[in-house]
């Protein structure tokens, strides 16, 4: 499952005590909400990986599954970007820094990077579907030589929805492809509009059978990206998405998050499009 | 209590001593659990001697019905399985899975010490022990090991009954999990007259059988248990399929049945609730009225509650036939990829319980028939020229 968890594979339902450190401001309704461990012990043991998830206590309230939108490599730092979507979520914004609630985790599984050495690797996004790609964008980012081209394309509904637009600069300069559209525009954009898809398909691609695709939005986007990309000539096999459902415990006991035979928690959230192929447009399921 | 037991001693206990079993349970500090009689089933509780049991009583079950009737002798095991099943026990219903206390430096979660009782499960019969295998690769196999679920099943003891009858709902013979008990127990009884044949299948059965003042099983006793336990296999009528099961059922994911049943289910999760293998819970906050002591409690759910799959403002399965489905095709096929078993054993209990007879045997069967039915078509236009 995971390296090196502050979860326990037989006390799965203790959850570790946090304070809210930073909450910074991202986008309407979004907020990147920094997490420190109240026991140093429990902080120095916790690691994660590019792509899983946090379950997010308020005692009292209930629990959220998040994905960690942060730098694996940075101990010091634990971000969530959120947004605010349910009781939950309302009540942390309503804590704001300083507050104390409880986490669990890491849960799930993470995107393949040490798969992609050697590959060109392309990101495509949607909304808050950056969130968890950011770990990913962090690591390859760290590790440039590794990898061939990098691209992220990135589909807001509104400029304002573009998340993170204070680092694109840095990671340019780092070597990462940025191109960036939106639904809807306003007055100041001067960029794309349209779907993100149509990026995938305007995009050159000097080696589409050796180039990985990692995407993360709501579903419909992620299905028609997949579709794209398969006309562009990506393999299958390179394919990955990450899928949400309703989770409660995370730890695959629950039965909330079944998606035919994948416990979204612990099979994904991040799946090889191969593997979920012959489910992901059957209605309702 | 052991997996793949070998049956290592065979006695008889005349059934004037079947107290003696419960007694010898009880003062090795066992809390004797079997079946009563509550409110017109036969129930799983506590019970404290012999006369709790449903000495006498049998139960006459088929899609929707359930109804007991004395018997014309005086079996005490002489019923097949009622709406309840050992997962009570082992997986209780509502139970404090973690605590959070509002402390000067935050909040502070614990999950509770569990002390659970050691259980002595009476009358459990094949179906259910293969139900507690199915349960054992959920809770106790896969990455996550439930803690409360591991405590009680460490501890249990289980006197496991063979079938010497069997009910119009009863599927076993098709799911291979009965009606004989041949592993999983401590003792196992087979019910003839005059006593039972006991066969112990581990240590800690040994030791019990030890204690109890049996006689030799003599080969006419042997003999008597044997047709016995045939009179079930025999009774079995009700039969499914499940030749492919897995893949037939995920295969017609689109079927029109699912839109057939959806009329007639009614999404009431009686089937989950007496299902011996579902497993689906959810965790609730429960806050004292300062809100500074919160108990997390774990409820028995059901993938049938159109809450079940809320997320983001929306339910996935927002139609009966979306929650039909999602059971059927996680019980009998993708149990299969999740735990390598079936997650049916064959009990019948979502017949008899389904208060508008829907039979799972019976879904998948017009499935089956409708797939079998379209095959020699296509055979025909594969061979047209």
């Amino acid at each position: 499952m995971t390296s090196a968890a502050a979860c326990s594979a037989t006390d799965p339902w203790l959850a570790h005590s946090v304070t809210i450190d930073r909450v910074i401001p991202e986008t309407p309704g979004v907020a990147t909400y920094d997490f420190v461990f109240t026991d140093d012990n429990v902080g120095g043991r916790y690691s994660f990986l590019p792509g899983q998830f946090n379950m997010l206590y308020l005692p009292g309230v209930g629990e959220v599954a998040i994905s960690i939108s942060g730098n694996p490599a940075d101990r010091s730092k634990l971000p969530h970007t959120i947004r605010v979507a349910g009781n939950v979520t309302q009540e942390l914004a309503r804590l704001g820094e300083g507050g104390s609630l409880g986490l669990r985790g890491p849960f799930g599984a993470s995107w393949p990077l040490a798969d992609c050495a050697g590959m060109d690797v392309v990101l495509v996004a949607g909304g808050i579907g950056l969130a968890p790609l950011r770990p990913a964008i962090y690591d390859l980012l760290a590790n440039r030589d590794r990898y061939g081209r990098l691209t992220l394309l990135y589909g807001s509904r509104t400029p304002a929805g573009l998340l993170y637009t204070d680092e694109y600069e840095q990671w340019r300069a780092r070597g990462l492809d940025i191109q960036t559209t939106v639904d809807r525009t306003t007055d100041h954009w001067k960029g794309n509009v349209g779907v993100v898809t149509t990026l995938l398909e305007r995009l050159t691609l000097p080696r589409p059978e050796n180039t990985a695709l990692m995407t993360c939005g709501p579903e419909v986007m992620m299905w028609y990206t997949i579709q794209s990309a398969r006309e562009c000539g990506f393999r299958d096999d390179n394919l990955y998405v990450s899928l949400e459902r309703n989770m409660n415990c995370a730890v695959g006991l629950c039965g909330h998050c079944q998606f035919g035979p994948e416990f979204i928690c612990k099979d994904g959230p991040v799946f090889r499009y191969d593997r979920v192929t012959s489910i992901l447009k059957v209605d309702d399921l | 209590m052991q997996d793949g037991t070998e049956i290592r001693r065979t006695e008889f206990l005349a059934t004037d001593d079947l107290q003696t079993l419960l007694d010898e349970l009880q003062s090795q500090g066992y809390r004797t659990v079997g079946p009563t009689i509550d409110q017109g089933a036969i129930i799983y509780d506590e019970i404290e001697s012999v006369d709790d049991l449903p000495r006498g009583w049998t139960d006459r079950q088929e899609a929707g019905k359930y109804r007991l009737e004395e018997r014309d002798d005086d079996a005490f095991f002489g019923y097949v399985v009622g709406p309840h099943s050992w997962k009570r026990f082992l997986f209780p219903a509502a139970v404090t899975v973690a605590t959070a206390e509002r402390t000067d430096q935050g909040w502070q979660m614990r999950t509770p010490d569990h002390d659970a009782p050691r259980y002595a499960f009476l009358g459990v019969r094949a179906c259910e022990l293969a139900a507690m295998r199915v349960q054992d690769r959920v809770f106790l196999e896969g990455a996550f090991v439930d803690p409360i679920y591991q405590q009680r099943r460490d501890r249990a003891f289980i006197v496991a009954v063979n079938c010497t009858q069997a009910a119009a709902t009863c599927f076993c013979t098709s799911m291979n999990t009965g009606p004989r008990c041949n592993s999983g127990f401590d003792l196992a009884l087979t019910e003839i007259s005059g006593g039972f044949i006991i066969e112990s299948g581990s240590d800690d059965g040994d030791d019990i059988l030890e204690r109890l003042p049996t006689q030799p099983a003599e080969d006419a006793l042997l003999d008597q248990a044997e047709s016995a336990r045939q009179q079930a296999v025999d009774q079995i009528t009700k039969k499914m399929d499940t030749d492919g099961i897995r893949d037939l059922l995920m295969q017609n994911l689109d079927h029109p049945r699912w839109d057939d049943v959806a009329t007639r289910c009614l999404s009431c999760t009686n089937c989950t609730m007496v299902c011996p293998t579902c497993f689906c819970s959810s965790v609730s906050e429960v806050s004292d009225l300062t809100g500074d002591h919160v108990e997390r409690q774990r409820q028995w759910d059901s993938c049938f509650n159109i809450d079940f799959s809320y997320m983001n403002g929306g339910v996935v399965r927002n139609g009966i036939r979306s929650r039909y489905r999602q059971w059927l095709t996680h019980k009998l096929a993708t149990w299969h990829d999740q735990f390598d078993t079936s997650g049916c054993v064959g009990c019948g209990r979502c017949i008899t319980w389904c208060p508008v007879e829907i039979d799972l045997t019976e879904e998948v069967a017009a499935i089956r028939q409708s797939t079998t039915d379209k095959a020699p078509e296509r055979t025909d236009e594969d061979d047209a020229p």
